[in-house]
């Protein structure tokens, strides 16, 4: 299956993709630890100035209907969930992300959107959770039943 | 036999294709019709190929490793609503058409263009054909007011209007009059914004989009300067979202213009709303009741464009001129809450306004319709009965989008709505409830069907001989795409 950037398509909301100039060294790498919607934790890298919408779609993570807009503002489907810690360092959020973040289902205190939030060395090791999507609260209901 | 029980434990095991294999080795005939074999190659057939189409479809394909997804839609183009619905100054919205040509073209899927379910081929044929059908077919028609003067030249839906600026063929000769000052639009949803944006932006922000051309020539002559946005309850209920809101508030050339009345104790119930309904209520506020600094009393004065929002009034008649041919005005009921919040209901007081106005459009909501007397459909939420995305009192069947849940809801609503559905369907093929032992022919014996009656379908790489066309004739007016507005001239640039 051909990846999102092989299609095309926006990558970001300043209508350019984030491409670092330095040199690709594995200890440029930042770490980041996914949950999925499954309670897995998933561990990838990405380069600095990869969005965390960049580091799903480069590694091919495989989180159902992940980044629908292709990261420009235009949906909430790459809805991020993170620590208090975490969520700190995250850096300020603009008007446009609130606005598209508000409409994400189960919308919490410390969400973002992935494809907002650029990877540098002081995240290395962050966890960002998947949250459900209104079906998987239907699929947690069968289970009880 | 160790290597078939290794290869049976994990089926999504790339090794399984030895299993494959070394069945069709010792079971050569295995897929011959008549000859009954465990998993037959499962055969499923949609219905429509906007958003909820192809949704399922990928889910479906991304799942299970043998199914076929057929996907059948009446238009010979493709992507419903991405296309038709969303507005042509919001193309990052249409990015999703990136993934849906991914899905097209995966080995196990095919379009079938210009095929209408319905009157080409029946739901009874699909479902002798498949082993399930899955209706995704949307909404293809409006709410009406159902107040007198409705049918009044002057009258429009938004699904109409919508449809007239977006290119869909059905609309082509709405030729809406925009000889107009003031426009009036029911409903105050994100549809509703929609129209009062494309009615008042400026003709050089339009001009490089893929509105139509037809559409761009009556907006340059258009003389409407004012539009309002009428619904039957107060602020706290509106039903638009932030982001379109705040881009009515930020139109260049124009001003809002609000009763300052209609805000009185939204103020006070601000602090028990939740964030998303708070932040909006915040800028609406801010919109109606805030002085105006410097600059913004500066750039208002240079406004030649005025839109707001009235509250507490639901249309209770078109006004005609004296001829009583084209609509003059509307006469709005006055109404007043009864509750607060979500559940807030709108009664009438018994007064009324008349608003003087010569473009009338209703937003007031898409309906669906049944497609085929054997499909169940509740005629009263105009929806098909369903749980989960299984049709009720049939099988084999399924739905999903709008058809499924009812016309509301963003691309990402139906992107889960058609992946819970998927996931139903995957689950009854691989819990048996549903009947895979025979084999299926699928399209094979459609197409021969759609041959016998003359209709030719239009393929996925046909529709991208449209696309192709459409994107070159745009580049010549710096739009992104200069849509075709015919069936006919689709298929004849589908046929070259």
């Amino acid at each position: 299956m051909l990846s999102r950037r092989e299609v095309g398509g926006g990558r970001s909301s300043l209508g350019f993709s984030l491409i670092p100039s330095f040199p690709q060294g594995s200890n440029n790498k930042v770490t980041v630890h996914f949950i999925n919607r499954d309670g897995d934790k998933i561990t990838a890298k990405g380069a600095p100035g990869d969005t965390l919408l960049d580091v799903v779609l480069n590694e091919d993570l495989d989180f159902d209907g992940f980044g629908a807009c292709e990261g420009t503002l235009a949906c909430s489907t790459c809805h991020l969930i993170f620590e208090d810690e975490v969520f700190k360092k995250l850096g300020p959020v603009t008007d446009e992300e609130m606005d598209m973040l508000d409409l994400a289902y189960g919308l919490t205190d410390t969400s973002r959107l992935g494809c907002q939030i650029c990877l540098s060395k002081s995240l290395d090791g962050m966890v960002a959770r998947v949250p459900e999507s209104v079906t998987d609260i239907r699929q947690s209901k069968d289970e009880s039943a | 036999f160790l290597v078939r029980l290794k290869t049976m434990k994990n089926t999504t095991d790339p090794s399984l294709g030895l299993y494959t294999r070394l069945n069709k080795a010792f079971f050569p005939f295995a897929d011959s019709p008549g000859v009954r074999f465990s998993s037959c190659t499962p055969k499923v057939c949609i219905v429509g190929s906007g958003p909820a189409g192809f949704y399922t479809a990928q889910h479906l394909l991304k799942t299970h490793q043998n199914v076929h997804v057929d996907i059948y839609e009446r238009l010979p183009v493709p992507f419903g609503l991405v296309r038709f619905g969303v507005a042509p100054d919001h193309p990052e919205v249409k990015n999703v058409i990136n993934t849906f040509t991914q899905t097209a073209k995966h080995s196990r899927c095919r379009f079938y263009g210009n095929v209408n379910v319905g009157k080409d081929v029946s739901v009874g044929e699909l479902k002798q054909a498949y082993h399930a059908v899955v209706l995704s077919y949307g909404a293809e028609g409006n709410r009406s007011m159902g107040v007198p003067g409705e049918g009044l030249a002057g009258v429009y839906s938004a699904k109409d209007f919508v449809g007239w600026y977006n290119g869909h063929p059905s609309c082509r000769e709405l030729n809406p009059d925009l000889n107009c000052e003031t426009a009036v639009i029911l409903g105050q949803g994100n549809v509703a914004l929609d129209v009062a944006r494309v009615l008042l932006s400026p003709i050089d922000i339009l001009k490089k989009t893929d509105i139509t051309q037809p559409a761009l020539e009556a907006l340059v002559r258009s003389q409407i300067r004012r539009v309002l946005i009428v619904g039957r309850r107060g602020p706290v209920q509106v039903a638009c979202t932030i982001k379109e809101l705040r881009e009515m508030v930020n139109l260049p050339g124009t001003k809002s213009e609000m009763v300052e009345a209609d805000f009185d104790g939204v103020t006070e119930a601000l602090k028990d709303l939740p964030r998303p309904r708070k932040r909006l209520t915040e800028l609406l506020l801010k919109t109606a009741l805030d002085t105006p600094g410097d600059k913004e009393q500066q750039r208002r004065h240079q406004a030649s464009r005025t839109w707001g929002f009235r509250f507490f009034r639901s249309p209770s008649e078109v006004l005609a001129d004296a001829d009583g041919n084209k609509t003059v005005g509307i006469r709005l009921a006055v109404t007043r809450l009864e509750g607060s919040g979500e559940g807030a209901r709108a009664v009438l007081t018994g007064e009324v306004e008349d608003v003087t106005c010569g473009l009338v459009i209703s937003s007031i909501g898409y309906k669906s319709h049944p497609i085929d007397p054997s499909v169940p459909f509740d005629t009263r939420r105009a929806v098909i009965p369903n749980t989960m995305g299984r049709v009720k009192q049939a099988t084999g069947l399924y739905c999903s989008g709008w058809l499924k849940t009812g016309p509301t809801g963003v691309i990402a609503t139906t992107m889960n709505n058609s992946f819970d559905t998927a996931r139903s369907l995957v689950e009854d093929m691989e819990s048996e409830a549903l009947d895979l032992s025979s084999v299926k022919t699928g399209s094979e014996v459609i197409s021969a069907l759609l041959e016998e009656r003359g209709v030719k379908s239009v393929s996925f790489s046909d529709w991208e001989k449209i696309d192709s066309v459409e994107m070159s004739r745009g580049e010549a007016s710096g739009k992104p795409r200069e849509k075709i507005l015919t069936v006919e001239e689709m298929i004849q640039v589908a046929r070259t």
